[in-house]
């Protein structure tokens, strides 16, 4: 008996990204999601500008390269206009949180219902490793070479965080995918929000602390370790909104 | 038996199933290159696995299919 | 005696639209073009269609992206400087070769400008929209009739075509109210989309909607393949209107508003004897250059009659292999030509003498 084998809608192509980078993770969770909740036929996945930029090719469901930090905006028209498609963007920290943030914001102000995946690794992978919004004090990148101070750069930007502010946003989960038991917890919240878009719950969005050993220059296995060290301290995992949970609680 | 199939050709050789294997059934094959010019991931006490799939989860590259009970 | 109603221009545009089948409008409030976007807040929920004030003119023309990749019919408008902020995503559109119409009514530039009227995106409509090897298909309405003829035009040839239409108004064209015979329109059926992103149903193959090519062969053969089809466009879908020329010896090439000052001009020198005539381009994208290559045979002068610093001059000197001299009658900033302004432009030209 099979007990694990690729999912059908992650597509049988070889990935590009680098040895141990945790994009391949996701992608696999996303797939594994719309495969388990039946949607591969109905889904419409929107890739960003960045390492993932050829994610059109690793999804069976149809897809749209959206210009750099525009996914929300794209995402939104799609629904608009077929409000029985799922659809989902799958953005990096360049993309959705520095170019891309007013449609970050307003897509999750208006409670778009859609599923935003985030890959947080702090650094720009695809153009060479330079500082992303979501770099840590110290970090040093191509754009920070001697570590991003905080004197002339200011301090990184947490998104979970301040979408919470907003009263327009369904579900907003931080997770990590640098162990198995955090991978498994991963998928938990994929699943959730891509649920929330089935029951029309709106805006869900899923930031995943994810590595990049490369420009971190690390290995694979370092770099999982620096999630735990240095990522979860700043980005602490959890829960940040939850809509539909907070509506039950007052009800009780 | 539990078996452990490897789409060799696309391993990158990140050694990531290897450390979260429980049952160290996992190693890089150092002998070995493949098309990509990595040292894949082969089974080395491929009698010891317990078809957790821990491998198979942690790969970024979905190359590992587990077998339970073969 | 067709029913008519005295309508805004650019609720004009908007009324068309909805009538060619659009559902679809994402906008952003920008003088002097808003009334479209107020137009469509109040009529599409009726309909049940979209409307969005999107947070910015980047994220409207993105969300025009997403419907048009989704194969429905989709719009947004504009003004000037919002247009030089779609840059990225009109080049998006025509690299993803997705239909879509995009409204600009042009006022004064550059940068912040003016809100009067003005012709200076020409350029950036027909040139520079963004980055990159591609074309619009640009129609210039001179009525407010064709504000609405031309919009379901441009619907239609995006459909054909597969690419992105843009309807280049100015601020006069918007803001001017006349009769319109709305039901007189022509609408016709959305062809099919099979390569829209409407899910795959688990029937056929995913489709991807994408402008990205890092094999340069392949984004070369892409290119070659567009501009084929841009030749088509070039011999098939040209169009202008012809004004007394017949005989003349004097032509004024003018668009919008221009053209409607540049008639009366062109009829008070007919009076005095001067035979000059008119070519008004609506397409300016593809521009036709026909009707000027045929008036090489009588004309002596061109004038190029225009609302900004001499942008359409150069394209009636490139139709008119520079044959012969064209001279430039302009106002910009905000400001429109006279009538007087035009005709001392065609006496001058009549007369001869000097940089004529």
């Amino acid at each position: 008996m099979i007990v694990f084998k690729k999912p059908h809608a992650l597509s049988d192509v070889p990935l590009h990204y680098c040895p141990g980078c945790t994009h391949g993770i996701v992608h696999r969770l996303v797939a594994e999601v719309i495969d388990e909740l039946g949607i591969e036929g109905k889904t419409i996945g929107i890739a960003p500008v960045g390492c993932s930029v050829m994610a059109y090719n690793y999804f069976e469901c149809d897809m749209i390269e959206a210009a750099h930090g525009r996914a929300p905006a794209v995402a939104t028209g799609v629904k608009r206009a077929n409000p029985d498609n799922i659809v989902f963007t799958y953005q990096g920290d360049g993309d959705l949180a520095s170019i891309g943030t007013a449609e970050t914001v307003h897509s999750a102000a208006r409670n778009e219902n859609i599923t935003v995946i985030f890959i947080n690794n702090a650094i720009y992978g695809m153009t060479g490793g330079q500082m992303a919004p979501t770099s840590l004090p110290g970090q040093v990148t191509q754009t920070s070479p001697y570590g991003r101070d905080v004197n002339l750069c200011g301090y990184p930007v947490k998104i979970c965080e301040m979408l919470a502010q907003l009263d327009g946003p369904e579900y907003l989960e931080r997770v990590t995918v640098n162990n198995v038991k955090q991978i498994k917890n991963a998928k938990r919240a994929i699943k959730k929000a891509f649920q929330n878009q089935i029951d029309g719950k709106g805006f869900s969005l899923i930031e995943v602390i994810s590595s990049c050993p490369t420009n971190w220059g690390m290995t694979p296995q370092a770099a999982l370790k620096w999630i735990d060290e240095k990522m979860i301290p700043y980005y602490p995992l959890g829960v940040y909104k939850d809509r539909s949970a907070e509506k039950k609680e007052a009800e009780q | 038996m539990n078996k452990l199939t490897f789409r060799t050709d696309n391993c990158k050789g990140c050694g990531l199933c290897v450390d979260v294997c429980p049952k160290g059934v996992l190693a890089l094959a150092e002998d070995v290159i493949n098309k990509k010019g990595h040292h894949p991931v082969t089974a080395v006490k491929p009698d010891l696995c317990i078809a957790c799939a821990f491998c198979a989860t942690m790969c970024p590259d979905c190359i590992i299919e587990v077998e339970k009970g073969v | 005696m067709e029913k008519k109603v005295l309508m805004k221009g650019n609720e004009a545009i908007a009324e068309a639209a909805i009538r060619a089948g659009c559902r679809h409008y994402f906008g952003y409030p920008i003088t002097p073009q808003t009334e479209i976007a107020a137009y469509m807040a109040k009529r599409m929920p009726k309909i049940g269609g979209t409307f969005l004030q999107a947070e910015s003119e980047i994220a409207a023309i993105n969300m025009v992206y997403g419907v048009a990749s989704a194969g429905l019919r989709v719009m947004t408008s504009s003004s000037s400087p919002g247009v030089s902020l779609k840059g990225e995503g009109l080049s998006y559109l025509a690299g993803a070769d997705l239909p879509a119409l995009v409204v600009n009514v042009q006022r004064g530039g550059p940068g912040l400008g003016g809100i009067q009227p003005s012709q200076s995106d020409y350029f950036q409509a027909t040139r520079g929209a963004g980055h990159g090897d591609f074309h619009m298909i640009v129609l210039a309405p001179a009525s407010v009739q064709e504000m609405a003829e031309l919009t379901v035009k441009a619907f239609d040839l995006a459909d054909k075509y597969r690419m992105t239409s843009m309807l280049l108004a100015d601020g006069t064209m918007g803001q001017m109210m006349e009769p319109v015979a709305l039901d007189d329109l022509q609408i016709n059926p959305m062809p099919e989309k099979p390569w829209a992103t409407t899910g795959t149903k688990m029937e056929r193959k995913r489709n991807i909607i994408n402008s990205l090519s890092l094999v340069p062969e392949e984004l070369e053969q892409f290119n070659f393949a567009r501009y084929e089809k841009y030749a088509k466009i070039e011999r098939e879908e040209s169009r202008a209107e012809e004004y007394r020329m017949e005989d003349a010896e004097i032509c004024v090439a003018a668009f919008g508003i221009a053209s409607r000052v540049s008639r009366n001009a062109v009829d008070a020198a007919r009076e005095m004897g001067i035979k000059v005539g008119l070519i008004r381009p609506i397409t300016l994208w593809p521009f036709p250059v026909d009707p000027f290559k045929r008036s090489l045979s009588t004309v002596k002068k061109y004038v190029s009659v225009e609302l900004n610093m001499g942008q359409m001059i150069e394209d009636v000197r490139l139709a008119t292999e520079c044959r012969r001299p064209v001279t430039l009658c302009n106002r910009a900033g905000g400001m429109i030509p006279t009538p007087e302004q035009v005709l001392e432009a065609i006496k001058a030209a009549a007369n001869g003498g000097e940089n004529q």
